[in-house]
Parts: C-alpha cells; sequence; structure tokens
C-alpha cells in the first residue's frame, strides 16, 4: 500500500488524513503536502493517522518539520492517533512530549494551546 | 538453521518488500504474533538506514539482509557497505525536535532499533555495518 493524503479544512484548522505506509520512500510526499500547506497559510494543522498501518523514523522527522515549520508562524500540529502500534513508536522515541496527541479528530479541532 | 536472504538495490521503494518478507518470514518461523509489528519495524528502521548511509555517501552496492532460525531464536542482519553515522541518543532526539532547530538527526534509526530490540548487535569498520537482530521463538516453527 502506498501513501494516501487528503486534507479539508473545518474553521481555521486544517485536517490532513494519511493512510497506507509512512515510510522512508513515501515521506517525502507527506512533507512536501505539509511545506505546501504552510506554504499557503496554513498554520493550524490535524494530521490524522487513524488509516496510517505504519510510521518510521523518516515519518517522524517529517512530523518534527512540520511542527517546526507551523511553530515559525504561532501554529500547532496536532495528532489523532488511537492505534497501539503506531503510538508505540511517539512513545519509545519521547516524541508523546512533542505532539499533542488526540483520540478524534473532534477533539484535535476543538483543542486550544 | 532455515534461511532467507534478501539484496536490494539501495533505494528507498525496496525498503517495504524487506519489511513485508521480514513479517512473513519470521511468521513462518514461529514468531509470536505479538512480536511481528516489532520485527518490521525494526527491519523497515535497519534497511531504511542502510539505504540512508549509503546513499548519503553515494554507494550503489546492495543491502544485504538475511533472516534465520536456529528454533528458539529469529535473527535478522541487514548489512551496508556506507560510511557508519555518528550515534546518538533519542534524548538528543526529542532535544532536537522541542528546540526545532532542525531536522533529525542521522542516527535517530540505529537508537530506535536501540530501543525496540532487547539482543541487538551492531558492528561497523571499515567496510561498513552490521546490524544483527534477534528475537526468541516460542512456537514450534511451521513446516
Amino acid at each position: 500500500m502506498d501513501l494516501s493524503l487528503e486534507t479539508r479544512t473545518e474553521g481555521d484548522r486544517t485536517i490532513v488524513v494519511v493512510g497506507g505506509e509512512i515510510d522512508v520512500y513515501t515521506a517525502p510526499k507527506l512533507r512536501e503536502q505539509l511545506i505546501d500547506l504552510v506554504s499557503s497559510g496554513a498554520y493550524h494543522l490535524v494530521v490524522d493517522m487513524e488509516n496510517v498501518d505504519f510510521l518510521d523514523s523518516t515519518g517522524l522527522g517529517v512530523l518534527v518539520g512540520g511542527l517546526k515549520r507551523v511553530r515559525a508562524h504561532e501554529g500547532s500540529l496536532r495528532l489523532v492517533c488511537t492505534q497501539e502500534r503506531i503510538l508505540k513508536i511517539f512513545r519509545i522515541t519521547g516524541l508523546t512530549k512533542v505532539f499533542p496527541i488526540h483520540a478524534s479528530v473532534d477533539e484535535a479541532v476543538a483543542a486550544t494551546e | 538453521m532455515p534461511s532467507v536472504e534478501l539484496r536490494f538495490s539501495a533505494v528507498p521503494s525496496h525498503v517495504r518488500t524487506a519489511r513485508l518478507i521480514a513479517s512473513t518470514v519470521g511468521r513462518r518461523s514461529g514468531l509470536d504474533e505479538s512480536l511481528v509489528d516489532e520485527v518490521r519495524l525494526a527491519v523497515g528502521e535497519a534497511c531504511a538506514r542502510a539505504v540512508g548511509v549509503q546513499r548519503t555517501h553515494g554507494v550503489t552496492d546492495e543491502v544485504v539482509v538475511t533472516f534465520a532460525d536456529d528454533h528458539d531464536r529469529f535473527e535478522v542482519t541487514v548489512a551496508d557497505h556506507g560510511q557508519a553515522e555518528a550515534e546518538v541518543a533519542l534524548a538528543d532526539l526529542v532535544e532536537a525536535a522541542e528546540g526545532l532547530d532542525g531536522t533529525l538527526p542521522a542516527g535517530f534509526g540505529l537508537a530506535v532499533i536501540g530501543s525496540l530490540v532487547d539482543d541487538l548487535d551492531v558492528k561497523s569498520d571499515a567496510e561498513g555495518t552490521v546490524v544483527r537482530m534477534r528475537w526468541p521463538l516460542a512456537a514450534t516453527p511451521k513446516s
């Protein structure tokens, strides 16, 4: 399975729905998407990872890069994930301290700093 | 010791193939289902790392992955011919991410493998790096 990306807006939030596998091969596509969004003025991103089957450190790097870009514009990057196998890599790398992780898109959209 | 060997060109698109083979051969060897995701992630990280170090240094050799089971252990080795990167600790990564001063360090993949795999051996020399990972096999291997 390749990577699928869909975006939509809810108020001032932009939801990026990611599906498939985020790895060394597909991560550049996600990186481009995040760069394009920030370039077009979307600074409050919610990345929905509920349909992600696999995430490696390259993918984590892209998410960290995205966070860096939105923060440069005083924006935010929130993740939606309840899958244990995906959450595990955030936990072992300590990145749970860096990203706000939510149980649903609604919760992430409603969240404020 | 039944074994499988995979050699692939150091391109990112083949890393997924290596992960699929790792899951399939692991299951076939009798790896507990709870460990399959861990093996898939660790082998994916090791292969992505091998591809990365070779591409960084323009090395076109194939990456070589071996899978073997010796009845009570499932062993995977990933060998590259790139120049080994500096080691980093995961704590440094979080600092780098929080400081938001750049991209993740090159040694991050190995740091992830280090936290995932208990039985890990990494040997680097002028020829390249071999990452050897082992997991216990509980069940009798399926024939």
